[in-house]
C-alpha cells in the first residue's frame, strides 16, 4: 500500500479510531503509515472526519492529546439503560479537591498538598493512585526524598481535557 | 452506649473557615478574628457533642486562630522601626490560595459531570468506587451535613426552652430510630426535616433521631434537599436503592 490516496487515508484513520479503545495520537497514526504520510496531512484528515461526524450521532472528541470516537450526551440515558447502570460514579469532594491541587501544582509532594488543603492527604492520595488518576512521577531531591505526584492520561480523559495546557487558569477562576 | 459517627462535614479547617467568612459576609482581607474564632470553636464543640471525630487538623487551626486573636489584642510596641505585620496575614494568604483550588475543583466537577454523559470504547470506569450518585432532580440543591447540623441545633434550641428537666436513664437505640424515620418517610412523598422531630421532648430522643438521619444519609437510603439556601429542608427516601 505505497500509494495511499486521500480518501483511503481518511477511511483507514476512521477505522483506527473505531478500533482503538484509547484516544489515538497523531504520532501513532504517522507511525502506522510509516513515512508515507506527514503529520500535517493526518491532522487535516482528522479535522475532516471530526467535521463529518458533526452530522452523526457519534462525535470525534479531542481528549488526552488524542482523538476518540464517543457518544453524545443526548443519548446518555439510552446508553445507561443498555449498560444497566443508574448513573456513573463521580469523584468525592475531597478527591476532586486533591486532584485540583495535583493538577495545578505537579510535581507535588504530599506535604505540599497538605499545606494547601490543611488536612491529611494520605488516604485520598491512595485512592487517586488506585484509580490511576495520578501517579508517582519522581522524588524531590530534598531531605527524605519525598515522592512527587502528577496527573495521568486517565485524569485527562476523565475530565475531557485535551492536555494540561487546557486547564483553566487558576486566578481567572476566582471571582473578583 | 457510645455512638461513633465519622462524617466529612467540611473538607478541612480551611473549608470551614471559608464557609464562615462567606456566611458572615465579611471581607477576607479584614477578617473579624474574634467573631470567626468564636464561631469556629463553636462548630468544633458541636461536632464533638455528636461524637464526630474532630481531626487534629481542626485543632491545629483552632490554636492558630486563638493565637492570632491574642496577638491582635496586644498593643503593638509604639516605637518599632518597621510596621508590624498584620497577624492575620499568613492565614489570609492560605485562605486565598485554598479558595483558588476550591474554584478549580468546581470547574473539575462541572467538566466531570459533562463527561459523565459521554461514552467511548473502553472508557476507564475504574473511578466507580468513589461513588456519589449525581443528584437527579432539577431545582433542588444538595444539602451539606453542615446544614443538617444547623437545622438540628435550631430544633434543640426550641425544645430546650420548654422541656422539663427529667433525669432518666433511657437508652434510645439508634437502630430503633432508623426504623422510626423510615416509617415516617413512607414510600413516596417524604417530609420536612423539622416534622420528623415533632412531638419529641427529650433531648436523648432527638439526638438519637438525628444520628439515625445521619446514618441513613450515609447509607444513601434517604436524600435531603432544599429549594434555596436557608430554605426548608426536605427529607425523603432515595429514589434508587442499590
Amino acid at each position: 500500500m505505497n500509494e495511499l490516496g486521500r480518501q483511503s487515508l481518511k477511511e483507514v484513520v476512521e477505522t483506527l479510531l473505531f478500533v482503538s479503545d484509547v484516544p489515538v495520537r497523531v504520532k501513532e497514526l504517522v507511525d502506522v503509515f510509516a513515512g508515507m504520510v506527514e503529520a500535517k496531512t493526518v491532522e487535516e484528515v482528522l479535522a475532516e472526519i471530526t467535521g463529518e461526524y458533526e452530522r452523526r450521532p457519534l462525535q470525534v472528541q479531542k481528549v488526552a492529546e488524542g482523538y476518540r470516537l464517543a457518544s453524545r450526551p443526548e443519548y446518555a440515558s439510552w446508553v445507561k439503560r443498555y449498560l444497566k447502570r443508574a448513573s456513573r460514579a463521580t469523584l468525592s469532594p475531597s478527591a476532586l479537591e486533591s486532584l485540583a491541587v495535583v493538577a495545578y501544582r505537579q510535581p507535588v509532594t504530599r506535604a505540599e498538598m497538605e499545606e494547601i488543603r490543611g488536612v491529611d492527604c494520605t488516604a485520598v492520595l491512595r485512592t487517586l493512585l488506585d484509580r490511576r488518576l495520578i501517579r508517582v512521577v519522581g522524588r524531590r531531591q530534598v531531605l527524605g526524598r519525598p515522592m512527587v505526584y502528577g496527573t495521568t492520561r486517565i485524569f485527562l480523559e476523565h475530565f475531557g481535557f485535551n492536555s494540561l495546557v487546557d486547564l483553566p487558569k487558576l486566578k481567572e477562576l476566582v471571582p473578583p | 452506649m457510645a455512638y461513633k459517627v465519622q462524617l466529612d462535614i467540611f473538607e478541612g479547617p480551611l473549608d470551614l473557615l471559608l464557609h464562615l467568612v462567606r456566611e458572615n459576609q465579611v471581607n477576607i482581607y479584614d477578617i473579624p478574628i474574634a467573631l470567626i474564632t468564636e464561631q469556629y470553636l463553636h462548630y468544633l464543640d458541636l461536632m464533638e457533642s455528636f461524637n464526630l471525630d474532630v481531626a487534629g487538623d481542626y485543632l491545629v487551626m483552632a490554636a492558630t486562630l486563638t493565637y492570632i486573636k491574642s496577638k491582635m489584642l496586644l498593643p503593638s510596641p509604639p516605637d518599632e522601626g518597621e510596621e508590624e505585620e498584620d497577624p492575620r496575614r499568613e492565614l489570609v494568604d492560605r485562605l486565598l490560595e485554598y479558595q483558588e483550588y476550591r474554584e478549580a475543583m468546581e470547574t473539575f466537577r462541572e467538566r466531570e459531570r459533562d463527561q459523565m454523559g459521554v461514552f467511548s470504547r473502553g472508557a476507564p470506569d475504574e473511578v466507580h468506587k468513589m461513588m456519589e450518585e449525581e443528584p437527579e432532580e432539577e431545582g433542588l440543591e444538595e444539602v451539606s451535613a453542615f446544614d443538617l447540623l444547623k437545622a438540628f441545633e435550631k430544633i434543640l434550641a426550641e425544645i430546650g426552652a420548654t422541656a422539663p428537666h427529667v433525669v432518666q436513664v433511657d437508652e434510645m437505640a439508634t437502630a430503633e430510630r432508623l426504623t422510626y424515620v423510615l416509617d415516617r418517610l413512607g414510600k413516596a412523598e417524604g417530609t420536612t426535616f423539622s416534622a420528623l422531630f415533632e412531638g419529641m421532648a427529650q433531648r436523648i430522643e432527638i439526638v438519637a433521631t438525628f444520628l439515625a438521619i445521619l446514618e441513613l444519609v450515609r447509607r444513601k437510603l434517604v436524600q435531603v434537599s432544599q429549594a434555596k439556601p436557608q430554605g426548608t429542608l426536605y427529607i425523603r427516601r432515595s429514589l434508587e436503592n442499590e
